[in-house]
C-alpha cells in the first residue's frame, strides 16, 4: 500500500480567506478575550510588516494600521479539513483524517484508474488549488511516514518500504512525531536524527523508553498497521460561513456562495452523487433566518449551474436585514445519472440543454412557471387538458372543431349579432362529479373577422357566453 | 483567386440579382401556407430570426399561420415553447392541428419577464421555436431577441397589436394577420409583396 499525505500547512488561513473576497492588505486571523486578544495566524503581507502569531492585537495594530483581522474559529478549520476528507474520496476509499491539519489517502489501488503517481499528484494539487489551499504532498508506504516527509520535504516520494528508514534516517528526531517525552530525552541522549534510533536495538529502546516509542517507531516503518479510523462521507452536506460582520449587499453575497456551491459540488463528486433539494440559510443580526430553499428537476452536481440556479433565486429575494452567517444544507443526496449526449447532435457549442433551460427559467419565474400539456378525455372542454402530467399520448376522440385558445372562464359575448358559422353542438355531460355543464356550443364570426367558440342556453340561439377563439 | 464560389450558391442566397425572376428551391423553414411560401424572399420563415406577427384582435387566424409550422417541429422531435399566451393553450386543438405535445411546452411569465424568458430559450439553442407574446416590448428589446434567435438558431414569433405597425422594428419579418388577408410589411432579402388571400379553414 502507499499512502499519500496531503499537509495543509496554514489550514486556519486558508479556510478563513478561501469563503472571502481576497483582502486588499495585511491580515490575520485573532483569538481570545476582548482584553487579551492575540494574533493566531498571519498571512505572507502581515509577515511582511513584521506581525507574527502570539502577538497581541493592539501591538500588531500599533505596527501595522490596515490590519484586517477576523475572528479565529477552530470548528471552521475542521470542517475546512473534513471538505478535504470528501474531496479526496474521490481518489481514494481509504482515506483518513489526520488531525489537526492532515488528511491520508491509499492511493496505490487507484493507480489503475487514474495513472501513476506524478499524474495523480499533479491533480491533487490542482483540485486543491482551486478548493483554495496551500499544501505539500508526499507519498510514503505507510500514513505516518507519508505526514513527516510532507512535513520536511514537499512532492517527496517513496514507493518500496525497503527505502524508507533510509530516506527517514535523515530526519530529526524532533520532527518525527514521536511521544514528546521520549522526543526530549534522546535529544538529551545526543540522537539527533531518525537513522541513529534505527540503528539501536529494538528490546533495548524498549526496556529504557516504555513500548510507546517502539510502537510509534514500528507504525512509521510499517511493521504494523496504522489504526486510525477510516473517513467515511456522511449522506448530507453541510456547511456554514461566519462573515464576522454585517454584509449589506447581495453582491457581496455572491463571492462566499459560489465557494460553497463549489465545495458541495467537489463533495457530490466524491461521492459520485448529485443534489436534488438544498437550502440556503441567511442569519441576520435581529431578524428570523432567511432560507432560501432551491429544488431541481434533476439531481446536479456541476458547481456552475448549481451557483447559476442560486444566484438567479437570490437576486429574486429581499433580505430584511444585513447577513451575518451564510449556510447550504442539503439533506437528500440522490444519485448523479449524468445527461447522456448525442455524440453526432450538431447542436452549436455555446448551446444550453433543455434541462438546464428549464432550471434557469424555474429560478426566476417560480417552481411551476414551465409546464408541459396533455389531453384528457373528459367531455367538457374545460377539463379536457391537463397540466403537465406523464406525456403519455391520448388520442382525443374525434370532435368537432375546438379552438386553440381557451378562455379560463367564459365571459358574456356583445356586439353586434354575430354570424353562425356551425353550430349548435349540445353538450350535456359532467353529471358524476357534480360539475355538470349543458350548453350548445356555436361557432360563429363576429363583424371584427374574429372566430368564436360560444356557448348558449339549450334551445336557445343567444345570448352567447364567449369560452375561445379560433385563433 | 483562391476561393471558387459555385454560381448557383450565389443565385440561391441571392446575392445575384438576374432579370428574369427564377422558380427558388423551397425553403428550409416552410409556413405551410404555399400562397405566402411563395411570395416571400426566404420561401418561407426567415431562418434563426424574428417574425413579428401583427393583429387587429385575438382570433383572426394568428396561429393558424404558425400551426403548420409547430407541428412540422414537434413532429420531428424539436422543442417549442410558448411564452405568456394570452388564453388557455388548448390542448385538444393543437393536437388535433398535428402538434406532438410532448414536445410542446407552456412558460408563464409576469410582464417584466416575459422577453427576458423569451431570449433565455432562443438563446439557448434548445429550442427550435419560441412563440410569446410580450406585453411592451420596445425596439432594443426586439433586437436583443432577434440576436438571440440568431445565436440559437431558433424561430422567433413575437404577437404584437397592430398599432406597432407605425414603429420600426428590427424583425427581420413583419407580417399583418387579417380577417381573411396576409400583409406583409417588412421582409429580409426583398421587397414587401402585395397582400395575400388567406382562406381559415
Amino acid at each position: 500500500m502507499l499512502w499519500a499525505c496531503v499537509w495543509l500547512p496554514s489550514l486556519a488561513l486558508d479556510a478563513a480567506l478561501r469563503s472571502r473576497e481576497p483582502p486588499d492588505g495585511p491580515f490575520a486571523l485573532v483569538t481570545g478575550s476582548a482584553q487579551q486578544r492575540r494574533l493566531v495566524a498571519v498571512d505572507a503581507r502581515a509577515r511582511a510588516a513584521g506581525l507574527a502569531p502570539g502577538q497581541r492585537l493592539a501591538e500588531a495594530e500599533a505596527v501595522c494600521r490596515n490590519l484586517q483581522t477576523v475572528e479565529y474559529d477552530p470548528h471552521y478549520m475542521q470542517e475546512s479539513l473534513a471538505l478535504t476528507a470528501a474531496w479526496a474520496y474521490r481518489y481514494s476509499s481509504e482515506v483518513r483524517i489526520d488531525p489537526p491539519r492532515a488528511v491520508v489517502l491509499e492511493v496505490e489501488r487507484s493507480f489503475g484508474l487514474f495513472g501513476p503517481w506524478p499524474r495523480i499528484e499533479t491533480r491533487l494539487r490542482g483540485d486543491l488549488a482551486a478548493l483554495g489551499f496551500r499544501h505539500r504532498i508526499a507519498l510514503a508506504p505507510t500514513p505516518r511516514a507519508a505526514r513527516i516527509l510532507a512535513n520536511m520535504q514537499d512532492g517527496a516520494a517513496v514507493a518500496s518500504p525497503e527505502d524508507l528508514p533510509q530516506v527517514l534516517g535523515s530526519i530529526p528526531v524532533a520532527r518525527a512525531g514521536l511521544p514528546p517525552d521520549a522526543a526530549a530525552a534522546l535529544a538529551g541522549m545526543g540522537m539527533r536524527t531518525l537513522g541513529s534510533l534505527f540503528a539501536l536495538p529494538r528490546a533495548a529502546l524498549q526496556r529504557r523508553f516504555g513500548s510507546e516509542l517502539a510502537e510509534a517507531l514500528d507504525l512509521l516503518l510499517g511493521r504494523r498497521p496504522d489504526a486510525l479510523a477510516a473517513y467515511r462521507p456522511p449522506d448530507r452536506f453541510d456547511a456554514r460561513i461566519d462573515f464576522g460582520c454585517e454584509v449589506k449587499h447581495h453582491q457581496g453575497l455572491l463571492f462566499p456562495l459560489r465557494r460553497m456551491l463549489g465545495d458541495l459540488a467537489a463533495y457530490l463528486a466524491a461521492r459520485d452523487g448529485g443534489v436534488q433539494r438544498f437550502v440556503i440559510r441567511f442569519d441576520h443580526v435581529d431578524a428570523p433566518p432567511t432560507d432560501i430553499p432551491i429544488g431541481l428537476l434533476a439531481p446536479e452536481r456541476e458547481a456552475a449551474a448549481l451557483f447559476e440556479v442560486a444566484k438567479l433565486r437570490l437576486e429574486q429575494t429581499t433580505l430584511p436585514a444585513p447577513v451575518l452567517e451564510l449556510g447550504v444544507h442539503a439533506d437528500a443526496l440522490p444519485p448523479f445519472v449524468p445527461e447522456s449526449a448525442d455524440l453526432l447532435d450538431a447542436r452549436a457549442a455555446n448551446a444550453l440543454p433543455w434541462p438546464q433551460l428549464v432550471e434557469r427559467l424555474r429560478a426566476r419565474l417560480g417552481e411551476d412557471a414551465v409546464y408541459g400539456l396533455r389531453v384528457d378525455p373528459d367531455p367538457r372542454p374545460e377539463c379536457a387538458w391537463v397540466r403537465d402530467g406523464d406525456s403519455g399520448k391520448i388520442e382525443s376522440p374525434s370532435l368537432p372543431r375546438r379552438p386553440t385558445w381557451l378562455l379560463p372562464h367564459p365571459i358574456p359575448l356583445r356586439g353586434p349579432t354575430p354570424r353562425i358559422l356551425a353550430g349548435p353542438e349540445r353538450l350535456e355531460t359532467g353529471w358524476w362529479d357534480g360539475g355538470d355543464v349543458r350548453r350548445d356550443y356555436y361557432v360563429l364570426e363576429l363583424a371584427t373577422g374574429q372566430r368564436a367558440w360560444a356557448f348558449s342556453t339549450p334551445g336557445e340561439c343567444g345570448p352567447f357566453m364567449l369560452h375561445g377563439w379560433f385563433a | 483567386m483562391n476561393a471558387v464560389v459555385a454560381l448557383d450558391t450565389l443565385i440561391r442566397d441571392r446575392r445575384v440579382w438576374r432579370g428574369q425572376p427564377a422558380a427558388l428551391p423551397s425553403g428550409a423553414q416552410p409556413t405551410g401556407i404555399a400562397a405566402l411560401d411563395a411570395a416571400l424572399p426566404a420561401r418561407g420563415w426567415p431562418e434563426a430570426s424574428l417574425t413579428e406577427i401583427l393583429l387587429p384582435a385575438d382570433g383572426v387566424g394568428e396561429l393558424e399561420v404558425v400551426l403548420s409550422t409547430l407541428s412540422r417541429l414537434t413532429r420531428s422531435g424539436q422543442r417549442v415553447v410558448v411564452v405568456a399566451p394570452p388564453y388557455v393553450v388548448y390542448a385538444p386543438a393543437w393536437q388535433a392541428a398535428g402538434v406532438d405535445l410532448a414536445w410542446l411546452s407552456v412558460v408563464d411569465a409576469r410582464d417584466g419577464d416575459i422577453a427576458w424568458a423569451m431570449e433565455q430559450c432562443l438563446r439557448s439553442g434548445s429550442c427550435a421555436a419560441v412563440l410569446g407574446w410580450p406585453v411592451r416590448i420596445d425596439d432594443r428589446t426586439l433586437r436583443r431577441l432577434q440576436v438571440a434567435a440568431d445565436t440559437g438558431r431558433a424561430l422567433g414569433f413575437v404577437f404584437r397589436d397592430r398599432a406597432a405597425l407605425a414603429n420600426p422594428s428590427p424583425a427581420a419579418l413583419r407580417l399583418e394577420v387579417g380577417p381573411g388577408v396576409l400583409d406583409v410589411h417588412k421582409c429580409r432579402g426583398g421587397n414587401p409583396p402585395a397582400p395575400i388571400a388567406f382562406a381559415r379553414s
